[in-house]
């Protein structure tokens, strides 16, 4: 493995072809493949079961031809043993495989396709390069249907009773995809049972799909998909809204197929006599959510039930913490420090510049004439090497250019490529690697802003791309080796909020060996869950939340701070100095973390005769009725619960996620207590998502009602003598119900509690909706684009006890990551005073975003601006303010920026 | 005598909850071992086209 250079060699020369299960057979591959070009680690395997030598004795094509000798057909499976302290399973899911469902004719059919099979249609590294294009004639369609619920919320063709959580979001997503593909003439039909977009910013996505997009959502559970007759249409019958039942022809099908565990992951939890559950996924309780049944092994990701990216991401880290936890004693017993060699001094030396101008795969050179570029950077001044590469990237490369510089003498790098956004950090570390200050470095962007944008004129963009490469040549020329600050990161945490997640969070981070201060504005701990009576899977909250609270006061490593605010955060990550008033006294913690639990509200409805009739209850004040044991309850004959109060209206365009699965818990509460009690659910879409949907169907054969209306048609209450009366127009009966009730239970929105004053102190962002936004909707759901301080809870979104308590671990586990370091380095990318051109204006300081100027008190240059680099982020603006030239950015020096323009 | 702990984890699976595990463990000082079926990590993402709600590029 260390040998193949995956040059490709092999795979050309290998003369089996074989289908391509990345591709999901869509197209062939060679028995000798990589996945796909960005396939980490690079390495071309041997297909066993498909290779000719393996099979049959003969062939040897790929050792034959393999310049680097890299073939080995004698490597056996070997047998390893390792001592380790704790084990995390995420060994995910498989799409679920409709080939035995007969009525949709997988297999038999070629235009139907299942999700994943769409998905590497659109792919541009898929099977058609990205053109929509339908299998049985390469023909692009001009309709097509998407299926949803397939191996979903299904007991008669499949034994999974659950609902897969995120097919809803991917069939949305890969129509509006489709059309982006193929244009707005793209007829594009969705049919489903219940839209179940519950998650982030969904909710808006979806709307827009329906209302910009046009793509149309029909509510329907589609019985079979027949093959029109001489030709590869299909027909899918289903029932429309007024009740009829038509047929409508697509071009093609999609299956929106959900997860199911895999085989392997099933023997896997076999072999280590872990739990499951019902739907077999891996068990988990609501208060300790990655934790198996058996200790010191934990779980994540899929394997523990079907859901999408984010949570799988927040459930890696919290693993990861509830492991950093158990084996904290042992931290950095085993892992050795990186060593960077030492530098090698090059100030006032000549320049010797290497060129490195990247293939990109086709993404460049399917445009620009890369070998034309490369020998046109050797003709530069001062450029002592250049090559082209196909992926610069690569880990083959990194060891081929910490060479270079090592035979050449090189002592400035220029990499003309993809973005610095995502690779400039790679090659830095590589040019450190090879003992050079990684600020001698200049990445010139010949792929978004040339190849990408120029793809119908190449030869104008070989000609760009010289000259982007000619400027930064002359840039780099005129670098300097900057230096980093390093400071020492304060190993205290402060957790804002001390409920459910805070309190998490905050014990956590004591585990992991490390102080916290806890703040909570209340005077006690426990936040929403004190109003809360029992989970989706039964536990008995109260119960719980009492042995939590009760760890977390008694904790020495924890200082709970009760009635108390924040009101000033100075400083930097690793370095912060924050406020606290507890009544009229004023205390200052310094700290290296932040983490942001601050929860959020339930919304004081205010329609449905809220607050005018006693009758008339929100889901918090009905679980406060449940937690008193209310005799009261028993005598209820007729009790309605009405959804989505508040939330997806236009007001509140997104969904509460916790109130379908609450209202259906409540009901059966309510049920329990008299069986004999008319419940009635009024609802838009259920949105019980993954195992929660068991509860569903258990409230459905516990005899309660559920009513569909539509946000057109919100349901009436009216109050008379005897009792409440509750009118709703049924969508599926086509008609009005009117019902009388002694209990109306609200299922009002969750709403954010103003996060705005905290959120500028922290220097951190608000989504639309007023909840924090995280640094990135997928990899990042707990991280902020602020370093150093973190997000959990209801403060990034409404969610039920068991994700707080994932997301709490995850935002204890990142900071931990930063904390470990015990040192930051801190850019050298930073502005500096020239004090004899300062005039002491101050505008700097008043432009600046993070504080980083001030005035010098005293000394030679007192009364004069100075820049604190450690605050100094870089950006620019006090440089471009400054009226006196005084300021300047280095690795931006006015020197360089000047020629640059010379070049052009 | 109480147990002397290893500062190892093993990871099964390198979709991108392994990945992630793998990471904020080995950056908080604990060696790991990260075990994967494919010839490559990446898991079912890698195959996925764009992700919801922001359409970024899943690779």
């Amino acid at each position: 493995m260390d040998k193949c250079i995956a040059c490709g060699t092999c795979a050309e020369k290998c003369p089996r072809k074989v289908d391509d299960r990345f591709n999901e057979g869509l197209i062939k591959r060679k028995a000798i493949y990589v996945d796909y070009a960005q396939a980490v680690p690079l390495k071309y395997a041997i297909d066993k079961d498909n290779c000719i030598f393996f099979q049959k004795g003969k062939c040897r094509a790929c050792e034959k031809f393999c310049p680097t000798h890299a073939i080995n057909f004698e490597d056996t499976e070997k047998r390893i043993s390792l001592k380790i302290g704790a084990v995390i399973l995420a060994s995910g899911f498989t799409p679920y495989d409709p080939s035995p469902y007969g009525p949709y004719h997988y297999r038999k059919i070629p235009n139907v396709v299942t999700g994943i099979e769409f998905e590497r249609i659109l792919s541009a590294t898929g099977p058609y390069q990205g053109n929509l294009l339908r299998p049985s004639d390469h023909k692009e369609p001009g309709k097509i249907a998407w299926v949803q619920c397939v191996g979903s919320r299904d007991t008669h063709l499949c034994d999974h009773g659950y609902c897969s959580a995120v097919c809803c979001m991917y069939a949305i997503k890969q129509a509006v995809v489709a059309k982006e593909h193929a244009g707005k003439d793209l007829d594009c039909a969705i049919f489903y049972m219940d839209m179940r977009t519950h998650g982030k910013d969904f909710e808006r996505y979806f709307e827009r799909a329906k209302k910009k997009d046009g793509v149309r959502f029909i509510r329907s559970r589609i019985p079979t998909i027949e093959s029109l007759e001489g030709s590869d249409d299909l027909v899918i019958p289903y029932v429309n809204e007024s009740g009829e039942v038509v047929e409508e022809r697509f071009d093609m099908a999609v299956l929106s197929t959900g997860l199911e565990m895999s085989r392997d992951g099933l023997k896997l939890a076999g072999s280590l006599n872990i739990d499951l559950t019902e739907g077999r996924f891996c068990k988990a309780e609501t208060f300790t959510p990655v934790r198996t049944s058996r200790e010191g092994i934990f779980a994540c990701g899929t394997f523990q039930g079907p859901k999408d990216i984010p949570q799988s991401v927040i459930d890696a880290s919290a693993a990861a913490a509830e492991t950093g936890a158990l084996l904290s004693s042992a931290r950095n017993s085993l892992t050795t420090k990186k060593k960077a060699p030492e530098q090698r001094e090059k100030t006032g030396k000549r320049p010797r510049i290497g060129v490195f101008v990247c293939h990109c795969g086709l993404n460049i050179g399917g445009v620009v004439d890369v070998p034309a570029v490369r020998d046109y950077a050797a003709t530069l001044p001062f450029v002592e090497y250049s090559t082209d590469n196909l992926f610069t990237c690569s880990t083959d490369t990194q060891e081929v250019i910490a060479q270079v510089i090592k035979e050449k003498n090189l002592n400035r790098i220029v990499v003309a490529a993809c973005t610095p956004k995502t690779h400039e950090s790679l090659f830095q570390e590589t040019m450190v690697n090879a003992g050079l200050n990684k600020y001698l470095f200049e990445m010139t962007n010949i792929r978004n802003q040339d190849s990408w944008v120029h793809r119908d004129n190449p030869e104008e963009a070989t000609e760009k791309a010289k000259d982007l490469v000619r400027m930064a040549v002359a840039k780099v020329g005129l670098t300097s080796p900057l230096e980093e600050t390093e400071v020492d990161i304060n190993q205290r945490a402060l957790v804002i909020g001390g409920g459910v997640s805070g309190m998490a969070a905050a014990k956590n981070l004591s585990e992991q060996g490390y102080r916290v201060s806890l703040v909570e504005r209340a005077s006690s701990l426990g936040g929403n869950a004190l109003n809360l009576y029992r989970t989706w899977q039964g536990e008995n909250i109260q119960e719980k939340l009492a042995d939590l609270i009760n760890s977390v006061s008694t904790d020495p490593n924890i200082d709970i701070h009760p009635d108390s605010e924040i009101v000033a955060v100075d400083g930097f990550v690793g370095n912060f100095r924050s406020t606290i008033h507890t009544g009229k006294k004023e205390r200052v913690i310094e700290h290296g973390v932040i983490v942001v639990a601050t929860g959020a509200l339930e919304l004081e409805p205010d329609e449905y005769l809220y607050g005018k009739d006693s009758r008339v209850v929100t889901h918090l004040e009905l679980d406060a009725r449940f937690m008193k044991d209310d005799p009261s309850l028993k005598d209820i004959n007729t009790a309605v619960f009405i959804q989505c109060v508040g939330s997806r209206e236009p007001q509140r365009p997104y969904c509460s996620r916790v109130c379908c699965t609450h209202a259906i818990e409540s009901a059966l509460h309510l049920k329990e207590l008299n069986p004999e009690m008319k419940v009635y659910i009024l609802y838009r879409d259920i949105r019980t998502y993954g195992e929660r949907e068991y509860l569903y169907t258990k409230a459905r054969l516990a005899g309660v009602v559920f009513i569909q209306y539509s946000v057109d048609q919100k349901p009436a209450v009216s109050a008379n003598g005897d009792g409440l009366r509750v009118e709703v127009f049924d969508q599926s009966l086509g008609q009005s119900v009117e019902t009388r009730a002694d209990l109306v239970v609200l299922a009002s929105a969750i709403v954010p509690p103003g996060n705005e004053k905290l959120a500028q102190l922290l220097k951190v962002p608000l989504n639309e909706d007023g909840f924090y936004m995280e640094a990135h909707a997928k990899l990042g759901p707990s991280d902020f684009p602020t370093e150093g301080v973190f997000l959990c809870g209801m403060a990034h979104y409404p969610k039920p006890i068991d994700e707080s308590i994932a997301q709490a671990l995850a935002a204890s586990s990142r900071a931990v990551t930063l904390m470990a370091r015990e040192k930051i380095q801190v850019s050298g990318t930073v502005a500096y005073v020239n004090p004899s051109l300062c005039s002491g204006c101050q505008v700097c300081i008043a432009i600046c975003p993070y504080s980083a100027p001030s005035i010098v008190e005293e000394g030679p240059f007192a009364g004069k601006a100075e820049i604190n680099p450690v605050l100094c982020k870089g950006c620019g603006l006090c440089v471009t303010s400054c009226r006196s030239g005084a300021l300047n950015l280095r690795g931006f020096e006015e020197g360089q920026i000047l020629a640059m323009i010379d070049e052009l | 005598m109480p147990q002397k702990i290893t500062g190892s984890v093993l990871i099964i699976g390198g979709g991108v909850a392994g990945m992630q595990s793998a990471l904020d463990l080995a950056d908080s000082g604990y060696y790991v071992y990260l075990l994967e079926r494919a010839s490559s990590i990446g898991g079912g993402m890698a195959r996925l086209d764009k992700t919801f709600p922001t359409n970024d590029c899943s690779m």
